[in-house]
Formats: C-alpha cells, sequence, structure tokens
C-alpha cells in the first residue's frame, strides 16, 4: 500500500501489550501522535494503558482471545478513528493474514507488505529467497522434509549434527538440536505435531547445526521507493535454548571486513525481497568468519534500543515516517556508530530450574545510572501473569567502549532490587564479572554449561 | 480417580500418554508451553490413564485437569 508523502499519521492503535507498547507510545508521544493501547484482562492495571490517549479492552487474558485477536483489534481502530497500527514483536507482527486484513480495512500497518512478511515467514522459502539473492545460506535440505526418512537422508547428506526446524518457526522457537539418526528419528515427529499445533503448520526442514558460533544480525530499514540501509550488526549470542538473554552492539569479535560484507549482504537481501520499513537479517557466524543466512524478521526487534543507543536514531520514528510514506531520513553515508550498547533481558524465571516465576513484583526498584536505559512494562506492583513472555524488562548499558556499558552495567545491577518472584538477575551478576563474557570472545555455546 | 493438572497457565504442547498406558509416579505425561518456556507435567502418582482431556494447541489454566488415572 503507497501513502502519499506528507500525509502525516495523527493517530497510531498499538496491538501490543508492555515494555514495547510503552516504547511506541513514547515517541508517539514526541511526534505529536494520538495513541490507542489495547489491554486484557491480565493487564488492566499495567502503566502503558494510561500514557496512551485512550485505551480499550481487548478481551480476556489468553493472547489468542485479546493481543491475537485480529477483529477486536481492527475493530478498535475503526471505533477510535486510528488511521495505523503498529504491532510491536510478537503476536500478530509477522502474521500475513493480520497485514492484509487491516489493509483491507483501509488502515495502515506499520511494517512491511502482506507478500514480504508471508515470504520471510517460511522459513524453507526464505532460505531460497536469499540463495537466489547470492546471500550465503546454512547448509540445509532442499526444501521441506515431508518425512523422518527425509529429514535422515537429508542429516546424512550434510553430516550431523543438525537442526530440524519448523518451516512456519522462528523466533528461535520449533527447532531441535540432533545429534545422530536415533536422535532425529526421535525428535521429528513430535516436533512436527508441536509445529501443526503452534503454528499451524507441519513443513519441517533440517540445517546443518553450527555449534560454537556467533548469532550476529544486521538492523536494515527501506522505504517504499527502494531505498535500503542498514544500521550495523547486534551480537545476540548469549542465548538459553535459543531464547536470547543479552545482546550487544558492536560485535565484540567480528573483524571489520566482515561485518562490511554481512552488512552488504544483508541490504542485498532486503532489496531482492522488495522490503520496507524495519527488518532484521539474522547470520550465524561460524569461528572462521564464515557466514550464513539464518532468518529475517520482518518487524521490530526487542534489542533495537542497542542500535538506537550507538546510532542515536530512534528505530520506531523511522518505521512511523515510512508508513506515513516518506524516504528514508537518512543516506548510507550519513549513519554512524559511536561507542558501545549492551541490553540485558531481565527474565521472570528461576535462575535455577529455569522454569517460568510469575508473580506479583512486590519490589522493583533500580538505581539512575549514567548510560543505562530501562524499558520496563511493569511497575512495583504489577503482576506478572503466566499468559505472556517472561520479560520484565530491557536493562541497555551504554558507554564510550565496551568496559564502560559493563562497568556501568554491573552498577547498575548491584543495586536492582527485585522481590516477589524470581528473576535472571543473579546470571547478569555472575557474567559481568566472568572473564569468558568479559572479554567478548563467548559463542552460543556459552549459556549452554548453565 | 486421580487427577493431573496443569501447573500453570499455558499451551498443550504434547500429551505423552495414551489411554491404557501404565504411569509411575514422576514420570513426564505431558509437556505444556508457557512463557515461551517448555514446562514438563509430571504424575505424582501411579495409575493407569482413563481419559485424556487435553490435546496439542489446547491452552489450559492452571488447575486444568489434563489427564484422569484410575
Amino acid at each position: 500500500m503507497f501513502v502519499r508523502r506528507g500525509d502525516h499519521l495523527q493517530k497510531i492503535l498499538i496491538a501490543n501489550r508492555g515494555e514495547i507498547a510503552r516504547r511506541i507510545i513514547r515517541t508517539c508521544k514526541r511526534l505529536a501522535i494520538q495513541t490507542v493501547a489495547v489491554y486484557s484482562d491480565a493487564d488492566s492495571d499495567l502503566p502503558y494503558i494510561k500514557e496512551a490517549d485512550e485505551a480499550i479492552r481487548i478481551g480476556e487474558a489468553p493472547a489468542q482471545k485479546s493481543y491475537m485477536n485480529q477483529d477486536a483489534l481492527i475493530d478498535a481502530a475503526i471505533q477510535t478513528k486510528a488511521e495505523a497500527i503498529h504491532p510491536g514483536y510478537g503476536f500478530l507482527s509477522e502474521n500475513p493474514a493480520f497485514v492484509r486484513k487491516v489493509e483491507e480495512n483501509g488502515l495502515i500497518f506499520i511494517g512491511p507488505d502482506a507478500r514480504v512478511v508471508e515470504l520471510m515467514g517460511d522459513k524453507v522459502k526464505a532460505r531460497e529467497t536469499m540463495k537466489a539473492a547470492g546471500v550465503p545460506v546454512v547448509p540445509g535440505s532442499d526444501g521441506p522434509c515431508n518425512s523422518v526418512d527425509a529429514a535422515c537422508s537429508a542429516a546424512e547428506a550434510l553430516g550431523y549434527p543438525v537442526m530440524l526446524k519448523a518451516s512456519a518457526g522462528g523466533g528461535g522457537i520449533g527447532m531441535q538440536l540432533c545429534r545422530n539418526r536415533e536422535e532425529l528419528s526421535n525428535a521429528f515427529n513430535s516436533n512436527q505435531n508441536r509445529a501443526k499445533a503452534y503454528f499451524g503448520n507441519a513443513a519441517m526442514f533440517v540445517e546443518k547445526a553450527i555449534e560454537n558460533g556467533r548469532h550476529i544480525e544486521v538492523q536494515i530499514f527501506a522505504d517504499q521507493f527502494g531505498h535500503v540501509v542498514h544500521l550495523f550488526e547486534r551480537d545476540c549470542s548469549v542465548q538459553r535454548r535459543h531464547q536470547k538473554v543479552i545482546e550487544e552492539s558492536p560485535s565484540p569479535a567480528l573483524s571489520e571486513a566482515t561485518r562490511k560484507k554481512m552488512t552488504e549482504a544483508a541490504v542485498r537481501a532486503a532489496k531482492a525481497v522488495g522490503y520496507r520499513n524495519a527488518g532484521t537479517i539474522e547470520f550465524i557466524v561460524d569461528e572462521e568468519e564464515n557466514f550464513y543466512f539464518l532468518e529475517m524478521n520482518t518487524r521490530l526487534q526487542v534489542e533495537h534500543p542497542v542500535t538506537e543507543a550507538i546510532t542515536g536514531l530512534d528505530l520506531v520514528e523511522w518505521q512511523i515516517r515510512v508508513a506515513s510514506g516518506e524516504k528514508l531520513p537518512l543516506e548510507q553515508v550519513e549513519i554512524t556508530r559511536q561507542g558501545h550498547a549492551i541490553e540485558f533481558r531481565l527474565y521472570a524465571e528461576d535462575p535455577e530450574t529455569f522454569l517460568p516465576s510469575p508473580g506479583t513484583l512486590a519490589v522493583w526498584r533500580y538505581p539512575e545510572v549514567p548510560g543505562i536505559r530501562v524499558d520496563t512494562g511493569y511497575g512495583e506492583g504489577s503482576k506478572v501473569t503466566p499468559f505472556y513472555d517472561p520479560m520484565i524488562a530491557k536493562i541497555i548499558a551504554q558507554g564510550n567502549n565496551r568496559e564502560e556499558a559493563l562497568e556501568r552495567a554491573l552498577a547498575f545491577f548491584g543495586e536492582m532490587k527485585v522481590e516477589g518472584l524470581k528473576t535472571n538477575q543473579p546470571l547478569f551478576t555472575r557474567l559481568l564479572t566472568a572473564s569468558s563474557f568479559k572479554d567478548g570472545q563467548y559463542t552460543t555455546a556459552l549459556l549452554k554449561k548453565s | 480417580m486421580k487427577h493431573i493438572e496443569a501447573t500453570m497457565a499455558g499451551t498443550v504442547l504434547n500429551i505423552l500418554v495414551q489411554e491404557g498406558d501404565n504411569v509411575k509416579a514422576g514420570d513426564t505425561v505431558a509437556l505444556l508451553e508457557s512463557m515461551k518456556m517448555e514446562i514438563p507435567i509430571e504424575s505424582n502418582v501411579d495409575g493407569v490413564v482413563s481419559e485424556i482431556k487435553a490435546g496439542s494447541g489446547d491452552f489450559v489454566n492452571e488447575g486444568d485437569v489434563l489427564i484422569v488415572l484410575d
């Protein structure tokens, strides 16, 4: 959908909750754009609701009944006369049917078009598209594996270990490492069932597992006129069970030469699919600095503040401008980076068993440390319920260099107090004093030892 | 009759047993997804599965009965 240049958006509905809803509202306020927030019964006391200009109860606690209820969201937008919907991340942000519905109802979807969302959401097709565009991809099965035998043949050709993945998966969900034929045979059916139940699509494929690699992604931005830029990379290798825990920019272990090749490949990839708005190309980088396409995320990512910190740019503002029909605010040569930023995701989980730990944030206090940004959807007294993801807050530490960012983070976590539920705070204090993290030479295997 | 319940709200990933199966205390009989994590549900008693009350993809609340044992 093409928007005439000069059409200034007056009102946006945010189809999300908590931390990201607050973040989007904040930029909208600065741009003098009216906001409509939506909330489920579980979230009625959260701070973001009062920060929006209007708020609509969207449904019962389970996500399918509220934040993923497409008709309810569109009705709310129409009722409040919002012109555009910002989907945030997760929920419906990468659901092509929702993108289509938004547009069919005369609203602007703040993101790429349905065709691209659908293409990149099919991980098998995404790989083929990237290959055709000359972007290196992780060696894998040619197309989907429709049976255990097909998966095992593909795995044998690639060599174990392999990652068994759901084509409709992504974001670390729907994948399992298989070290040999037995593991793959055992995993295939249960993963396929899970894919069918969870994503509504049973297609599976296999990729070579690159262990001890680094997960490094590139932020790109495109406008409707075909301009594409990159905003450097983020190293997201610190993960547990494929869920990111810490992200930083620049990547402490990437050579400038590889950075240049990866950012160029990412721009090439975005151009090849006719991308528009914010996107992230995820790569895995092996020990020889060979890099391979993993997937493309057609939305704003949780860890975008790390990029904002080093570039001084507001990515939500860029999203709104592009969705309004404007061209990209800067050319590539005008985009520079300074210093270092690291984001820590504070999760409501037991630091030993890693089981989720919902509850009430009886105490939630943190110091003001220069260079620290805290993005949170909760306040003291808020309930962290079991219906959504376990993230309580993002803590982004910035400095002139990595050491300064690390020092500031350590000072912050030394004084942050959370009571009423368990969090992974102990992990941060441990990592910030461990040489394996401090020297920046870690890989995706860092938290496997936990 | 004994009930095996969901320990927290979430989505059923897999029910790992069928009617007629023998279950021992401590066996993992189901997997839930909650808050982006996989939660194993264990039986706290011995018994024989007489009824499966939830399936893959169902959203369940804390305390909902998943499996009935004789």
